[in-house]
């Protein structure tokens, strides 16, 4: 082992960023459902709905594309940090692959930075083809200064940190048999009412609130005040972006996220101990 | 000999049933011990405590000095660092684990040989368990034994002082179980200390120094698998033909009985028609220690495959006596087992 263990645990975090990578891109079905999705969703939003934006109404002003790229944005967070993370520990656990980390002198740590390195590589280049499909091939005007991008650099990260503490917090409810509807199932209704399928504003209010409770709606708020016009702010239905808001719902979440895996994360699946 | 595993009245119960039942056993360095016993016995349940996966009810455990139940304990006050040192001279081959299908046994050996501080070369390791051709393919299309020799590879690639193998070999083909036999004996040739739970007498019989017979939590038997049962020393049954009919009789002194068969029947090319001497096989042995134990339907630990069958059968069916078609050369009648 080397001398210094936290060196030790970086470098052997490193190497299990490199293979969850490796593990990621072969397994096609992963590909598709969290990482290419929000991808495709927006090329389809921009071709159904272009005319009816073109038109004019309610949304008038902006692209169908520019309307949904925040959406987007937001729901490839949830896809690739939350439902990415929850799907492959439930599997690990089950098939008996945390156990037999277990069983190496590798430190606990190491896994979860493998965990979190993937998330960060997945989400960070989802997001830039995003981002590049909207401008090259939709022609969204993306912001030009550096404030908008101050808000969007802290929103993806705190939507991402807390969605890879919540999605290994979540794992635990879920058997490998069972993940698919256990995480998928919510992860979808949570983005029906989040607004990210549908503009929030047509949400029935009761339903808002519920919404408001789990981050999605906020990191999909945040985005939208990074790539909407400013005066988009009025039909958000606080009237405004609520930064400061949001920055607390996020950070709450991730800390208690981060405190449920610290005391409820087990490398064995139940009944085995 | 220095001790490898110490354990001392080691009891673990769940809900009433007693897995383990007051188990005492010690290991030496360098030796290869089996422990045999029926589903159910508590083997997997021992195995997993001395691992630290399980935490015992009570007794004392020490597996290269340390206590597992201390040492893989997170909240423990030996903290991490220590758990780490020792699980870096421990090899752990668990009942089967998957996870690994979209990798290649050369990834997967080299991600695991990073935790290790002086792990074996993958090459001479992949070498080992003669998965050379197989190396870069996906080990989702590896087959049963390729799958279980690449368990053990990673069992064996941070170069342990002491190998844990739970049923290594279940589900094996016969030709793979002598592969795998060879594989485990250069280990041990090479001081490694070995701790195989099995199904399979042929299994413990080839490769172990000592066995422990165990059944509902409690070690009944303990010797080399000669002497198990005392089995060396018991009565030989001898067997022949005589007037169309089969005679047999049970003897201390089997060697004069031959030779007065042979006086009085041999042919005239000297042979005693249908001539055997059997003593107890160590299956024979074992299924007569833990017949008394075994419940029907009794299944603890879960189903596992073929050898489970074979054993319940063979007790539910009765329990074997001499092994009366089993045919040896009077000569060297012994045991009834090729060394």
């Amino acid at each position: 082992m080397t001398t210094n263990p936290t060196a030790h645990t970086i470098r052997l975090g490193a190497n299990r960023t490199g293979l969850e990578l490796r593990m990621f891109t072969r397994e096609k079905e992963a590909v598709f459902f969290t990482f290419l999705l929000p991808i495709v969703l927006l090329a389809l939003f921009s071709v159904v709905f272009g005319d009816s934006f073109a038109a004019g109404g309610d949304e008038a002003g902006v692209s169908a594309a520019r309307y949904f790229l925040p959406a987007m944005v937001a729901s490839g967070v949830i896809l690739t940090s939350f439902q990415s993370t929850a799907l492959s520990v439930a599997m690990e656990r089950d098939d008996g692959l945390l156990k037999r980390l277990r069983s190496t002198p590798m430190p606990p740590s190491s896994f979860f930075l493998g965990k979190v390195g993937l998330v960060v590589v997945t989400s960070a280049t989802q997001t830039l083809v995003l981002l590049a499909v909207a401008r090259l091939a939709f022609g969204v005007p993306l912001p030009q200064d550096a404030e908008h991008w101050l808000t969007f650099a802290w929103v993806l990260l705190l939507g991402v940190a807390g969605g890879t503490v919540l999605g290994i917090a979540f794992s635990s409810v879920a058997s490998a048999r069972s993940a698919g509807a256990v995480v998928i199932g919510p992860v979808l209704l949570l983005q029906f009412i989040s607004g990210v399928y549908f503009p929030y504003s047509q949400i029935p209010t009761w339903l808002q609130q519920v919404a408001a409770v789990f981050p999605l709606k906020w990191v999909a708020q945040g985005m939208r005040s990074v790539f909407l016009p400013d005066d988009f702010a009025s039909l958000e239905s606080a009237g405004a972006w609520e930064h400061g808001r949001t920055a607390v719902v996020l950070l709450l979440w991730f800390i208690g996220g981060l405190v449920v895996c610290l005391r409820t994360f087990r490398w064995f699946k139940r009944g085995t101990t | 000999m220095t001790k490898a595993i110490v354990i001392e009245g080691l009891s673990k119960r769940y809900g009433d049933k007693r897995a383990v039942d007051g188990l005492d056993l010690v290991i030496g360095e360098g030796e290869c011990f089996a422990l045999l016993g029926p589903n159910g016995a508590g083997k997997t349940t021992t195995v997993e405590i001395l691992e630290g996966f399980r935490q015992r009810d009570a007794g004392d455990v020490r597996v290269l000095g340390e206590d597992p139940g201390v040492v893989s304990n997170p909240r423990g006050r030996r903290g991490r660092a220590s758990r780490a040192e020792w699980l870096d001279r421990i090899g752990i081959v668990l009942q089967g684990s998957g996870g690994l299908d979209l990798l290649t046994p050369r990834e997967a050996l080299s991600s695991t040989a990073l935790a290790y501080s002086r792990p074996r070369p993958v090459e001479e390791v992949i070498a080992a368990v003669g998965l050379e051709e197989k190396a870069d393919q996906r080990i989702a299309g590896l087959s049963g034994g390729q799958r279980r020799r690449l368990d053990v590879a990673l069992g064996i690639i941070g170069r342990p002082e002491l190998l844990f193998l739970d049923e290594p070999t279940t589900g094996f083909d016969p030709k793979a179980r002598r592969d795998f036999w060879g594989l485990i004996a250069s280990l041990r040739h090479d001081g490694t200390t070995i701790l195989l739970t099995t199904h399979y007498l042929d299994e413990a019989e080839h490769l172990a120094d000592r066995v422990g017979v165990v059944a509902a939590g409690r070690l009944l038997a303990l010797d080399t698998p000669e002497n198990l049962g005392g089995r060396a020393g018991q009565d030989a049954t001898v067997t022949w033909e005589e007037g169309g009919r089969r005679h047999s009789f049970v003897t201390a002194r089997p060697t004069r009985a031959v030779a007065d068969l042979t006086a009085r029947l041999a042919t005239a090319d000297g042979e005693v028609p249908e001539l055997t001497v059997t003593r107890p096989s160590l299956e024979d042995t074992y299924l007569s220690l833990i017949a008394p134990h075994v419940v029907v339907g009794d299944d603890v630990e879960g189903v596992k495959g073929e050898g489970m069958q074979r054993d319940d059968l063979q007790v539910t069916a009765g329990r074997p006596s001499g092994g009366s078609t089993r045919h040896t050369e009077p000569g060297r009648a012994t045991n009834g087992v090729t060394r």
